[in-house]
Protein backbone atom coordinates (compact mmCIF):
# COMPACT_ATOMS: atom_id res chain seq x y z
CA UNK A 1 0.00 0.00 0.00
CA UNK A 2 3.23 2.41 -0.46
CA UNK A 3 1.81 3.75 -4.05
CA UNK A 4 -0.40 6.68 -4.10
CA UNK A 5 -3.61 6.04 -5.13
CA UNK A 6 -3.07 7.55 -8.65
CA UNK A 7 -0.20 8.71 -10.57
CA UNK A 8 0.64 10.59 -13.87
CA UNK A 9 4.10 10.73 -15.05
CA UNK A 10 4.90 13.16 -18.07
CA UNK A 11 1.35 12.28 -19.67
CA UNK A 12 0.96 14.00 -23.14
CA UNK A 13 -2.14 13.33 -25.78
CA UNK A 14 -2.47 15.19 -29.01
CA UNK A 15 -5.48 15.19 -31.01
CA UNK A 16 -4.64 15.10 -35.21
CA UNK A 17 -0.99 16.73 -34.57
CA UNK A 18 -2.41 19.31 -31.87
CA UNK A 19 -1.04 18.81 -29.08
CA UNK A 20 -3.44 19.12 -26.38
CA UNK A 21 -1.31 17.76 -23.15
CA UNK A 22 2.40 17.93 -22.22
CA UNK A 23 4.04 16.36 -19.97
CA UNK A 24 1.56 15.86 -17.06
CA UNK A 25 2.39 14.99 -13.65
CA UNK A 26 -0.05 14.81 -10.77
CA UNK A 27 0.00 12.03 -7.70
CA UNK A 28 -3.16 11.62 -5.43
CA UNK A 29 -3.43 9.90 -2.26
CA UNK A 30 -5.98 7.73 -0.90
CA UNK A 31 -9.08 9.80 0.53
CA UNK A 32 -7.42 12.88 -1.01
CA UNK A 33 -10.03 15.12 -2.79
CA UNK A 34 -7.70 17.18 -5.40
CA UNK A 35 -9.72 19.64 -8.00
CA UNK A 36 -7.97 21.07 -11.18
CA UNK A 37 -8.77 24.51 -12.54
CA UNK A 38 -8.79 25.61 -15.80
CA UNK A 39 -9.85 27.45 -18.94
CA UNK A 40 -12.14 26.30 -21.05
CA UNK A 41 -11.35 24.33 -24.11
CA UNK A 42 -7.52 23.91 -22.35
CA UNK A 43 -7.75 20.06 -22.05
CA UNK A 44 -9.91 19.48 -19.08
CA UNK A 45 -11.91 16.55 -19.90
CA UNK A 46 -9.31 15.39 -22.25
CA UNK A 47 -7.06 14.74 -18.90
CA UNK A 48 -10.15 13.18 -17.50
CA UNK A 49 -10.73 10.76 -20.22
CA UNK A 50 -6.96 9.83 -19.84
CA UNK A 51 -7.39 8.80 -16.32
CA UNK A 52 -10.59 7.41 -17.24
CA UNK A 53 -8.90 5.06 -19.24
CA UNK A 54 -11.64 6.14 -22.24
CA UNK A 55 -8.11 7.74 -23.93
CA UNK A 56 -4.59 6.26 -23.93
CA UNK A 57 -2.08 9.17 -23.73
CA UNK A 58 0.60 9.08 -26.35
CA UNK A 59 3.17 9.40 -24.09
CA UNK A 60 4.09 9.17 -20.03
CA UNK A 61 2.24 6.40 -17.89
CA UNK A 62 -0.80 6.60 -15.67
CA UNK A 63 -0.37 4.36 -12.76
CA UNK A 64 -3.78 3.56 -10.55
CA UNK A 65 -2.30 1.37 -7.26
CA UNK A 66 1.13 1.29 -8.95
CA UNK A 67 -0.33 -0.35 -12.11
CA UNK A 68 -0.74 1.25 -15.29
CA UNK A 69 -4.22 1.81 -16.62
CA UNK A 70 -5.43 -0.38 -19.75
CA UNK A 71 -8.69 0.70 -20.40
CA UNK A 72 -12.18 1.84 -18.42
CA UNK A 73 -13.31 -0.28 -15.39
CA UNK A 74 -15.77 0.78 -12.51
CA UNK A 75 -12.38 1.29 -9.89
CA UNK A 76 -12.77 5.00 -11.70
CA UNK A 77 -16.27 6.33 -11.03
CA UNK A 78 -17.01 9.18 -13.47
CA UNK A 79 -19.31 11.88 -13.77
CA UNK A 80 -19.29 13.12 -17.41
CA UNK A 81 -19.33 16.71 -18.62
CA UNK A 82 -22.71 16.26 -19.75
CA UNK A 83 -24.86 14.01 -17.30
CA UNK A 84 -24.46 11.01 -19.48
CA UNK A 85 -27.92 9.32 -18.39
CA UNK A 86 -29.21 6.67 -20.59
CA UNK A 87 -32.45 8.52 -21.70
CA UNK A 88 -34.83 5.51 -22.09
CA UNK A 89 -33.93 4.06 -18.53
CA UNK A 90 -35.25 5.68 -15.27
CA UNK A 91 -33.01 7.02 -12.51
CA UNK A 92 -33.29 3.53 -10.33
CA UNK A 93 -32.75 1.99 -13.92
CA UNK A 94 -29.52 4.03 -15.14
CA UNK A 95 -28.27 3.23 -11.82
CA UNK A 96 -29.14 -0.08 -11.54
CA UNK A 97 -27.48 -0.86 -14.63
CA UNK A 98 -24.16 -0.02 -13.19
CA UNK A 99 -25.36 -1.87 -9.99
CA UNK A 100 -26.14 -5.04 -11.52
CA UNK A 101 -22.67 -5.14 -13.98
CA UNK A 102 -20.50 -4.36 -10.56
CA UNK A 103 -22.04 -6.44 -8.09
CA UNK A 104 -23.43 -9.60 -10.38
CA UNK A 105 -23.12 -12.05 -7.57
CA UNK A 106 -24.89 -10.27 -5.37
CA UNK A 107 -29.04 -10.99 -5.25
CA UNK A 108 -31.88 -9.20 -6.73
CA UNK A 109 -32.95 -8.10 -3.76
CA UNK A 110 -29.59 -6.59 -2.12
CA UNK A 111 -28.92 -4.63 -5.61
CA UNK A 112 -32.03 -3.15 -5.19
CA UNK A 113 -31.57 -2.46 -1.59
CA UNK A 114 -27.87 -0.44 -2.73
CA UNK A 115 -29.58 1.73 -5.32
CA UNK A 116 -31.97 2.65 -3.33
CA UNK A 117 -29.58 3.93 -0.78
CA UNK A 118 -27.90 5.36 -3.42
CA UNK A 119 -30.99 7.34 -4.63
CA UNK A 120 -31.75 8.90 -1.17
CA UNK A 121 -27.99 9.61 -0.47
CA UNK A 122 -28.54 12.09 -3.64
CA UNK A 123 -32.53 12.77 -2.27
CA UNK A 124 -33.85 11.58 -5.48
CA UNK A 125 -36.17 8.93 -3.47
CA UNK A 126 -39.25 10.80 -5.46
CA UNK A 127 -37.94 10.71 -8.42
CA UNK A 128 -36.52 7.47 -8.43
CA UNK A 129 -38.93 6.11 -11.20
CA UNK A 130 -38.61 9.11 -13.55
CA UNK A 131 -36.79 9.60 -16.65
CA UNK A 132 -33.90 12.09 -17.30
CA UNK A 133 -36.14 14.12 -19.36
CA UNK A 134 -38.37 14.88 -16.85
CA UNK A 135 -35.67 16.05 -14.30
CA UNK A 136 -34.09 19.47 -14.01
CA UNK A 137 -30.36 19.66 -14.57
CA UNK A 138 -29.63 19.63 -10.95
CA UNK A 139 -31.53 16.37 -10.61
CA UNK A 140 -29.65 15.16 -13.37
CA UNK A 141 -26.61 15.81 -11.96
CA UNK A 142 -27.29 14.29 -8.62
CA UNK A 143 -28.21 10.98 -10.32
CA UNK A 144 -24.81 10.79 -12.42
CA UNK A 145 -23.04 11.42 -9.03
CA UNK A 146 -25.35 8.84 -7.14
CA UNK A 147 -24.29 6.41 -9.96
CA UNK A 148 -20.36 6.90 -9.64
CA UNK A 149 -21.09 6.36 -6.19
CA UNK A 150 -22.97 3.48 -6.47
CA UNK A 151 -20.24 1.58 -7.73
CA UNK A 152 -17.81 1.94 -5.25
CA UNK A 153 -14.84 3.43 -7.24
CA UNK A 154 -11.71 3.59 -5.49
CA UNK A 155 -11.46 7.31 -7.06
CA UNK A 156 -14.36 9.80 -8.10
CA UNK A 157 -13.93 11.82 -11.34
CA UNK A 158 -15.90 14.55 -11.53
CA UNK A 159 -15.84 16.45 -14.99
CA UNK A 160 -17.58 19.93 -14.17
CA UNK A 161 -20.63 18.52 -12.59
CA UNK A 162 -21.94 21.36 -11.64
CA UNK A 163 -20.62 24.22 -14.12
CA UNK A 164 -24.15 23.86 -16.23
CA UNK A 165 -26.20 24.80 -13.13
CA UNK A 166 -27.77 28.09 -11.60
CA UNK A 167 -25.93 29.44 -8.95
CA UNK A 168 -28.51 28.71 -6.05
CA UNK A 169 -29.06 24.77 -7.33
CA UNK A 170 -24.83 24.79 -7.80
CA UNK A 171 -24.37 25.78 -4.13
CA UNK A 172 -26.80 23.28 -2.66
CA UNK A 173 -24.92 20.36 -5.01
CA UNK A 174 -21.44 21.64 -3.38
CA UNK A 175 -23.01 20.89 -0.15
CA UNK A 176 -23.97 17.78 -1.18
CA UNK A 177 -20.38 16.62 -2.50
CA UNK A 178 -19.25 17.67 0.47
CA UNK A 179 -21.27 15.95 2.58
CA UNK A 180 -20.76 13.07 0.33
CA UNK A 181 -17.48 13.00 0.70
CA UNK A 182 -17.27 13.65 4.19
CA UNK A 183 -19.25 10.45 4.85
CA UNK A 184 -17.37 8.66 2.57
CA UNK A 185 -13.91 9.98 2.44
CA UNK A 186 -13.61 8.53 -1.27
CA UNK A 187 -10.52 9.89 -3.41
CA UNK A 188 -12.09 12.61 -5.43
CA UNK A 189 -10.28 14.66 -8.55
CA UNK A 190 -12.95 17.40 -9.06
CA UNK A 191 -12.18 19.37 -12.37
CA UNK A 192 -13.84 22.63 -12.66
CA UNK A 193 -13.65 26.51 -14.02
CA UNK A 194 -14.86 28.30 -10.65
CA UNK A 195 -11.28 28.78 -8.36
CA UNK A 196 -13.75 29.34 -5.35
CA UNK A 197 -15.83 25.95 -6.18
CA UNK A 198 -12.71 24.35 -5.92
CA UNK A 199 -11.71 26.30 -2.92
CA UNK A 200 -14.50 25.40 -1.20
CA UNK A 201 -14.39 21.73 -1.66
CA UNK A 202 -10.70 20.85 -1.99
CA UNK A 203 -7.83 19.46 -0.46
CA UNK A 204 -5.44 20.82 -2.76
CA UNK A 205 -5.81 22.33 -6.32
CA UNK A 206 -3.77 22.05 -9.15
CA UNK A 207 -4.12 24.49 -12.30
CA UNK A 208 -3.99 23.60 -16.04
CA UNK A 209 -2.43 25.63 -18.44
CA UNK A 210 -3.97 27.08 -21.49
CA UNK A 211 -3.78 25.37 -24.47
CA UNK A 212 -1.70 24.41 -26.32
CA UNK A 213 0.25 21.67 -25.32
CA UNK A 214 -1.32 22.72 -21.81
CA UNK A 215 0.25 21.43 -18.81
CA UNK A 216 -0.31 20.79 -15.11
CA UNK A 217 1.08 23.88 -12.27
CA UNK A 218 2.10 23.49 -8.90
CA UNK A 219 -0.14 22.54 -6.39
CA UNK A 220 -2.19 25.20 -3.98
CA UNK A 221 -3.06 23.52 -0.58
CA UNK A 222 -6.21 24.66 0.57
CA UNK A 223 -6.05 24.74 4.53
CA UNK A 224 -9.20 26.26 5.45
CA UNK A 225 -10.56 23.64 8.28
CA UNK A 226 -13.93 21.24 7.48
CA UNK A 227 -16.22 21.76 7.53
CA UNK A 228 -16.81 24.76 5.41
CA UNK A 229 -19.15 26.88 5.68
CA UNK A 230 -19.90 29.05 2.30
CA UNK A 231 -21.40 32.22 4.43
CA UNK A 232 -18.75 32.08 6.68
CA UNK A 233 -15.37 31.47 3.87
CA UNK A 234 -17.27 34.10 1.28
CA UNK A 235 -15.51 36.69 3.99
CA UNK A 236 -12.34 34.59 4.88
CA UNK A 237 -9.35 36.29 4.35
CA UNK A 238 -7.31 32.78 3.81
CA UNK A 239 -9.87 32.49 0.35
CA UNK A 240 -9.53 35.79 -1.14
CA UNK A 241 -5.67 35.15 -0.68
CA UNK A 242 -5.83 31.78 -1.92
CA UNK A 243 -8.31 33.07 -5.03
CA UNK A 244 -5.99 35.75 -5.83
CA UNK A 245 -2.93 33.58 -6.03
CA UNK A 246 -4.46 30.77 -8.08
CA UNK A 247 -5.84 33.33 -10.97
CA UNK A 248 -2.46 35.22 -10.87
CA UNK A 249 -0.89 32.28 -11.68
CA UNK A 250 -3.24 31.18 -14.35
CA UNK A 251 -3.38 34.81 -15.88
CA UNK A 252 0.19 34.88 -16.03
CA UNK A 253 1.88 31.41 -16.11
CA UNK A 254 -1.24 30.06 -17.32
CA UNK A 255 -1.56 31.91 -20.33
CA UNK A 256 2.23 32.14 -20.40
CA UNK A 257 2.33 36.43 -20.45
CA UNK A 258 4.31 38.62 -17.84
CA UNK A 259 2.70 39.22 -14.65
CA UNK A 260 -0.65 41.38 -14.21
CA UNK A 261 -0.58 44.54 -12.49
CA UNK A 262 -4.70 44.22 -11.87
CA UNK A 263 -4.40 41.21 -9.64
CA UNK A 264 -8.30 42.16 -8.95
CA UNK A 265 -9.34 40.32 -12.52
CA UNK A 266 -10.61 37.04 -12.34
CA UNK A 267 -11.29 33.84 -14.12
CA UNK A 268 -14.33 32.86 -15.31
CA UNK A 269 -15.08 31.98 -11.82
CA UNK A 270 -18.38 33.42 -9.72
CA UNK A 271 -18.08 34.67 -6.66
CA UNK A 272 -19.16 32.23 -3.76
CA UNK A 273 -22.78 32.44 -3.34
CA UNK B 1 -61.76 29.30 -29.92
CA UNK B 2 -58.65 26.87 -29.72
CA UNK B 3 -60.94 24.28 -30.72
CA UNK B 4 -62.11 25.87 -33.42
CA UNK B 5 -58.94 26.64 -34.88
CA UNK B 6 -58.01 23.01 -34.38
CA UNK B 7 -61.41 22.05 -36.50
CA UNK B 8 -60.50 24.29 -38.94
CA UNK B 9 -57.05 22.88 -39.69
CA UNK B 10 -57.25 19.55 -39.40
CA UNK B 11 -60.86 18.70 -40.61
CA UNK B 12 -62.65 21.53 -42.73
CA UNK B 13 -59.43 22.06 -44.61
CA UNK B 14 -58.57 18.74 -45.23
CA UNK B 15 -62.84 17.87 -46.26
CA UNK B 16 -62.28 21.38 -48.78
CA UNK B 17 -58.77 19.44 -50.17
CA UNK B 18 -61.03 15.95 -51.22
CA UNK B 19 -64.10 18.56 -52.31
CA UNK B 20 -62.12 19.96 -54.90
CA UNK B 21 -60.44 16.86 -55.73
CA UNK B 22 -63.63 15.10 -56.35
CA UNK B 23 -64.82 18.76 -58.64
CA UNK B 24 -61.75 17.89 -60.66
CA UNK B 25 -62.61 14.21 -61.14
CA UNK B 26 -66.35 15.48 -62.28
CA UNK B 27 -65.08 17.82 -64.65
CA UNK B 28 -62.89 15.41 -65.90
CA UNK B 29 -64.70 12.62 -66.41
CA UNK B 30 -67.90 15.52 -68.04
CA UNK B 31 -65.44 16.52 -70.44
CA UNK B 32 -62.03 15.91 -71.54
CA UNK B 33 -61.64 12.15 -70.19
CA UNK B 34 -65.30 10.71 -70.85
CA UNK B 35 -63.92 7.03 -70.50
CA UNK B 36 -63.44 8.08 -66.90
CA UNK B 37 -66.24 7.39 -64.67
CA UNK B 38 -67.51 10.01 -62.43
CA UNK B 39 -67.22 9.66 -58.78
CA UNK B 40 -71.44 8.83 -58.60
CA UNK B 41 -71.06 6.44 -61.21
CA UNK B 42 -67.87 5.07 -59.40
CA UNK B 43 -70.10 4.73 -55.93
CA UNK B 44 -72.75 3.06 -58.07
CA UNK B 45 -71.24 0.36 -59.41
CA UNK B 46 -68.84 -0.19 -56.35
CA UNK B 47 -71.62 -0.34 -53.61
CA UNK B 48 -72.11 -3.77 -53.58
CA UNK B 49 -68.00 -4.13 -52.69
CA UNK B 50 -67.88 -1.49 -50.20
CA UNK B 51 -71.53 -2.51 -48.11
CA UNK B 52 -70.21 -6.43 -48.72
CA UNK B 53 -66.69 -5.79 -48.11
CA UNK B 54 -65.90 -9.35 -46.67
CA UNK B 55 -68.32 -11.08 -48.95
CA UNK B 56 -67.02 -14.23 -51.05
CA UNK B 57 -69.24 -14.51 -54.07
CA UNK B 58 -66.30 -16.01 -56.35
CA UNK B 59 -62.61 -16.32 -56.33
CA UNK B 60 -62.27 -13.30 -58.33
CA UNK B 61 -66.06 -11.08 -56.78
CA UNK B 62 -64.98 -10.39 -53.79
CA UNK B 63 -65.45 -7.75 -51.27
CA UNK B 64 -63.21 -4.77 -51.15
CA UNK B 65 -62.11 -5.30 -47.53
CA UNK B 66 -61.72 -8.87 -47.92
CA UNK B 67 -59.64 -8.30 -51.16
CA UNK B 68 -57.49 -5.75 -49.38
CA UNK B 69 -57.13 -8.79 -46.29
CA UNK B 70 -55.59 -10.68 -48.46
CA UNK B 71 -52.80 -8.02 -49.81
CA UNK B 72 -52.04 -6.95 -46.13
CA UNK B 73 -51.33 -10.73 -45.73
CA UNK B 74 -49.01 -10.74 -48.46
CA UNK B 75 -47.18 -7.33 -47.74
CA UNK B 76 -46.91 -8.37 -43.98
CA UNK B 77 -45.02 -12.06 -44.97
CA UNK B 78 -42.88 -9.71 -47.12
CA UNK B 79 -42.52 -6.92 -44.75
CA UNK B 80 -41.25 -9.10 -41.39
CA UNK B 81 -39.02 -10.97 -43.65
CA UNK B 82 -37.12 -7.53 -45.15
CA UNK B 83 -37.11 -6.29 -41.79
CA UNK B 84 -35.42 -9.41 -40.70
CA UNK B 85 -33.01 -8.82 -43.07
CA UNK B 86 -32.91 -4.76 -42.80
CA UNK B 87 -32.33 -4.60 -39.46
CA UNK B 88 -29.30 -6.74 -38.27
CA UNK B 89 -27.43 -5.35 -42.03
CA UNK B 90 -28.29 -1.48 -40.37
CA UNK B 91 -26.57 -2.50 -37.77
CA UNK B 92 -23.92 -4.01 -39.16
CA UNK B 93 -23.32 -1.06 -41.14
CA UNK B 94 -23.29 1.49 -38.96
CA UNK B 95 -20.93 -0.21 -36.57
CA UNK B 96 -18.20 -0.74 -39.21
CA UNK B 97 -17.10 1.90 -41.51
CA UNK B 98 -15.12 -0.81 -43.90
CA UNK B 99 -18.45 -2.70 -44.08
CA UNK B 100 -20.36 0.63 -45.05
CA UNK B 101 -17.61 1.35 -47.64
CA UNK B 102 -17.86 -1.95 -49.02
CA UNK B 103 -21.79 -2.15 -49.49
CA UNK B 104 -22.66 1.25 -49.80
CA UNK B 105 -22.31 1.33 -53.39
CA UNK B 106 -23.88 -2.03 -53.70
CA UNK B 107 -26.97 -0.32 -52.00
CA UNK B 108 -27.27 2.57 -53.82
CA UNK B 109 -27.15 0.37 -56.85
CA UNK B 110 -30.24 -1.94 -55.78
CA UNK B 111 -32.32 0.43 -54.39
CA UNK B 112 -33.65 2.19 -57.58
CA UNK B 113 -34.42 -0.96 -58.71
CA UNK B 114 -38.34 -1.27 -59.49
CA UNK B 115 -40.19 -3.83 -58.13
CA UNK B 116 -41.69 -4.63 -62.12
CA UNK B 117 -37.69 -5.53 -62.25
CA UNK B 118 -37.55 -7.65 -59.31
CA UNK B 119 -40.48 -9.89 -59.79
CA UNK B 120 -39.55 -11.89 -63.03
CA UNK B 121 -36.73 -12.54 -61.02
CA UNK B 122 -38.18 -13.72 -57.86
CA UNK B 123 -40.51 -15.78 -60.73
CA UNK B 124 -37.51 -17.49 -62.48
CA UNK B 125 -36.20 -18.14 -58.81
CA UNK B 126 -39.21 -19.47 -56.79
CA UNK B 127 -41.70 -20.71 -59.69
CA UNK B 128 -44.40 -19.71 -57.86
CA UNK B 129 -46.25 -16.37 -57.67
CA UNK B 130 -46.45 -16.12 -53.70
CA UNK B 131 -43.23 -16.41 -52.61
CA UNK B 132 -42.07 -14.35 -56.23
CA UNK B 133 -44.42 -11.44 -54.41
CA UNK B 134 -42.70 -11.76 -50.93
CA UNK B 135 -38.92 -11.96 -52.31
CA UNK B 136 -39.89 -8.72 -54.36
CA UNK B 137 -41.31 -6.68 -51.37
CA UNK B 138 -38.54 -7.56 -48.80
CA UNK B 139 -35.96 -6.81 -51.38
CA UNK B 140 -37.21 -3.37 -52.15
CA UNK B 141 -38.86 -1.95 -48.58
CA UNK B 142 -35.88 -3.09 -47.24
CA UNK B 143 -33.44 -0.04 -47.88
CA UNK B 144 -35.18 2.59 -45.40
CA UNK B 145 -34.56 0.42 -43.28
CA UNK B 146 -31.17 -0.63 -43.68
CA UNK B 147 -30.21 2.82 -44.42
CA UNK B 148 -31.48 5.02 -41.19
CA UNK B 149 -30.67 1.81 -38.51
CA UNK B 150 -27.34 2.28 -39.90
CA UNK B 151 -27.79 6.27 -39.89
CA UNK B 152 -29.08 5.86 -36.01
CA UNK B 153 -26.15 3.26 -34.84
CA UNK B 154 -23.90 6.35 -36.43
CA UNK B 155 -25.68 9.02 -34.42
CA UNK B 156 -25.44 7.19 -30.88
CA UNK B 157 -23.74 9.64 -28.91
CA UNK B 158 -20.37 9.42 -27.50
CA UNK B 159 -21.39 9.69 -23.78
CA UNK B 160 -23.40 6.69 -23.89
CA UNK B 161 -20.59 4.27 -25.18
CA UNK B 162 -18.20 6.00 -22.52
CA UNK B 163 -20.82 5.06 -20.44
CA UNK B 164 -21.21 1.54 -21.61
CA UNK B 165 -17.08 1.53 -21.46
CA UNK B 166 -16.82 2.48 -17.67
CA UNK B 167 -19.24 0.12 -17.13
CA UNK B 168 -17.65 -2.64 -19.17
CA UNK B 169 -20.68 -3.81 -20.67
CA UNK B 170 -20.72 -7.02 -22.19
CA UNK B 171 -20.96 -6.95 -26.13
CA UNK B 172 -24.37 -8.59 -25.45
CA UNK B 173 -25.61 -5.50 -23.15
CA UNK B 174 -23.80 -3.25 -25.33
CA UNK B 175 -26.16 -4.25 -27.80
CA UNK B 176 -29.28 -4.91 -25.88
CA UNK B 177 -28.99 -1.80 -23.05
CA UNK B 178 -27.67 1.09 -24.94
CA UNK B 179 -27.03 0.63 -29.04
CA UNK B 180 -30.86 -0.79 -29.36
CA UNK B 181 -32.47 1.63 -27.70
CA UNK B 182 -30.46 4.50 -28.82
CA UNK B 183 -31.00 3.30 -32.29
CA UNK B 184 -34.80 2.40 -32.04
CA UNK B 185 -36.16 6.33 -33.09
CA UNK B 186 -34.11 5.34 -36.29
CA UNK B 187 -35.32 1.89 -36.62
CA UNK B 188 -39.15 3.00 -36.58
CA UNK B 189 -38.45 5.84 -38.86
CA UNK B 190 -36.63 3.31 -41.63
CA UNK B 191 -39.58 0.70 -40.56
CA UNK B 192 -42.10 3.58 -41.54
CA UNK B 193 -40.96 4.57 -44.78
CA UNK B 194 -40.40 0.40 -45.43
CA UNK B 195 -44.15 -0.30 -44.70
CA UNK B 196 -44.79 2.19 -47.36
CA UNK B 197 -42.70 0.55 -49.85
CA UNK B 198 -43.99 -2.79 -49.17
CA UNK B 199 -47.61 -1.71 -49.73
CA UNK B 200 -46.37 -0.06 -52.78
CA UNK B 201 -44.70 -2.90 -54.28
CA UNK B 202 -47.72 -5.44 -53.54
CA UNK B 203 -50.23 -4.06 -55.73
CA UNK B 204 -47.34 -4.29 -58.70
CA UNK B 205 -46.37 -7.90 -57.54
CA UNK B 206 -50.47 -8.74 -57.73
CA UNK B 207 -51.16 -6.62 -61.02
CA UNK B 208 -48.18 -8.90 -62.16
CA UNK B 209 -48.87 -12.70 -61.02
CA UNK B 210 -52.83 -12.15 -60.34
CA UNK B 211 -52.88 -13.35 -56.83
CA UNK B 212 -56.20 -12.44 -55.50
CA UNK B 213 -56.06 -9.10 -53.57
CA UNK B 214 -56.89 -4.80 -54.41
CA UNK B 215 -53.65 -5.40 -56.93
CA UNK B 216 -54.96 -8.38 -58.46
CA UNK B 217 -58.58 -7.41 -58.50
CA UNK B 218 -57.88 -4.06 -60.17
CA UNK B 219 -56.26 -5.27 -63.06
CA UNK B 220 -58.75 -8.33 -63.90
CA UNK B 221 -61.19 -5.40 -63.76
CA UNK B 222 -59.19 -3.28 -66.23
CA UNK B 223 -59.33 -6.59 -68.30
CA UNK B 224 -63.32 -6.86 -67.99
CA UNK B 225 -63.07 -2.95 -68.92
CA UNK B 226 -65.10 -2.15 -65.60
CA UNK B 227 -63.08 0.92 -65.18
CA UNK B 228 -65.22 2.65 -62.12
CA UNK B 229 -63.53 -0.83 -59.71
CA UNK B 230 -59.91 0.31 -61.30
CA UNK B 231 -60.71 3.56 -59.02
CA UNK B 232 -62.39 1.88 -56.35
CA UNK B 233 -58.95 0.24 -55.99
CA UNK B 234 -57.06 3.38 -56.19
CA UNK B 235 -59.00 4.43 -53.22
CA UNK B 236 -58.90 1.80 -51.43
CA UNK B 237 -55.03 1.21 -52.11
CA UNK B 238 -54.94 5.17 -50.67
CA UNK B 239 -56.51 4.70 -47.71
CA UNK B 240 -54.90 1.81 -46.62
CA UNK B 241 -51.28 2.88 -47.23
CA UNK B 242 -53.21 6.56 -45.51
CA UNK B 243 -54.03 4.34 -42.40
CA UNK B 244 -50.46 1.97 -42.28
CA UNK B 245 -48.23 5.58 -42.30
CA UNK B 246 -50.63 7.10 -39.45
CA UNK B 247 -50.59 3.81 -37.90
CA UNK B 248 -46.73 3.55 -37.74
CA UNK B 249 -46.15 7.23 -37.01
CA UNK B 250 -47.58 7.03 -33.50
CA UNK B 251 -45.73 4.26 -32.70
CA UNK B 252 -42.61 5.99 -34.04
CA UNK B 253 -43.59 9.12 -31.96
CA UNK B 254 -44.02 7.05 -28.75
CA UNK B 255 -39.94 6.23 -29.21
CA UNK B 256 -39.05 9.20 -29.99
CA UNK B 257 -39.91 10.50 -26.35
CA UNK B 258 -38.56 7.69 -24.61
N1 LIG C 1 -11.61 13.47 -29.65
C1 LIG C 1 -11.02 14.64 -30.01
N2 LIG C 1 -10.54 14.81 -31.26
C2 LIG C 1 -9.94 15.95 -31.63
N3 LIG C 1 -9.77 17.00 -30.81
C3 LIG C 1 -10.22 16.91 -29.57
C4 LIG C 1 -10.87 15.72 -29.09
N4 LIG C 1 -11.22 15.91 -27.80
C5 LIG C 1 -10.81 17.15 -27.48
N5 LIG C 1 -10.20 17.75 -28.53
C6 LIG C 1 -9.61 19.09 -28.52
O1 LIG C 1 -8.76 19.17 -27.42
C7 LIG C 1 -8.90 20.43 -26.78
C8 LIG C 1 -9.24 20.25 -25.33
O2 LIG C 1 -10.54 19.71 -25.21
P1 LIG C 1 -11.20 19.35 -23.82
O3 LIG C 1 -12.57 18.86 -24.07
O4 LIG C 1 -10.29 18.44 -23.09
O5 LIG C 1 -11.24 20.78 -23.10
P2 LIG C 1 -11.88 21.17 -21.70
O6 LIG C 1 -10.81 21.80 -20.92
O7 LIG C 1 -12.57 20.02 -21.09
O8 LIG C 1 -12.93 22.27 -22.13
P3 LIG C 1 -14.31 22.68 -21.44
O9 LIG C 1 -13.98 23.52 -20.26
O10 LIG C 1 -14.98 23.46 -22.51
O11 LIG C 1 -15.02 21.42 -21.10
C9 LIG C 1 -9.92 21.21 -27.55
O12 LIG C 1 -9.26 22.12 -28.41
C10 LIG C 1 -10.65 20.17 -28.34
O13 LIG C 1 -11.06 20.70 -29.57
MG1 LIG D 1 -14.48 19.60 -20.61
Amino acid sequence: MSHPLLELRGVGKSFAGVEVLRNVNLTINRGEFVAMVGFSGAGKTTLMSLIAGLLSPDTGEILLNGKPITGPGPDRGVVFQNYSLLPWLTVTENIALAVDQIFPTWTREQRANHVAKFIAMVNLTPAAKKRPAQLSGGMRQRVAVARALAMDPEILLLDEPLSALDALTRGTLQDEIERIWEQDQKTVFLITNDVDEAILLADRIVPLTDRPAATLGPSFPVTIERPRDRQRLNHDPRLKLLRREINDWLLTIGRRKPAVQQTERRLPALAVH
Amino acid sequence: MNDRRFAFDWLILPLLGVVACLILWSLSSATWAPKLPSPWKTWEMSRVYVVEPFAKRGELDQGILRFTWYSLILVAKGYFLSLLIATPLGFLLGMSKMLTRTFDPVIQFLKPVSPLAWLPLGLVLFGKSEPAAIFTIALCSMWPTVVNTAMGVRAIPQDYLNVAKVLQLSRWKLLWKVMIPATLPYMFTGFRLSLGIAWLVIVAAEMLTGVPGVGGFLWQEYNSLIYEHILLCILTIGLVGFILDRLMSVIEARFKTA
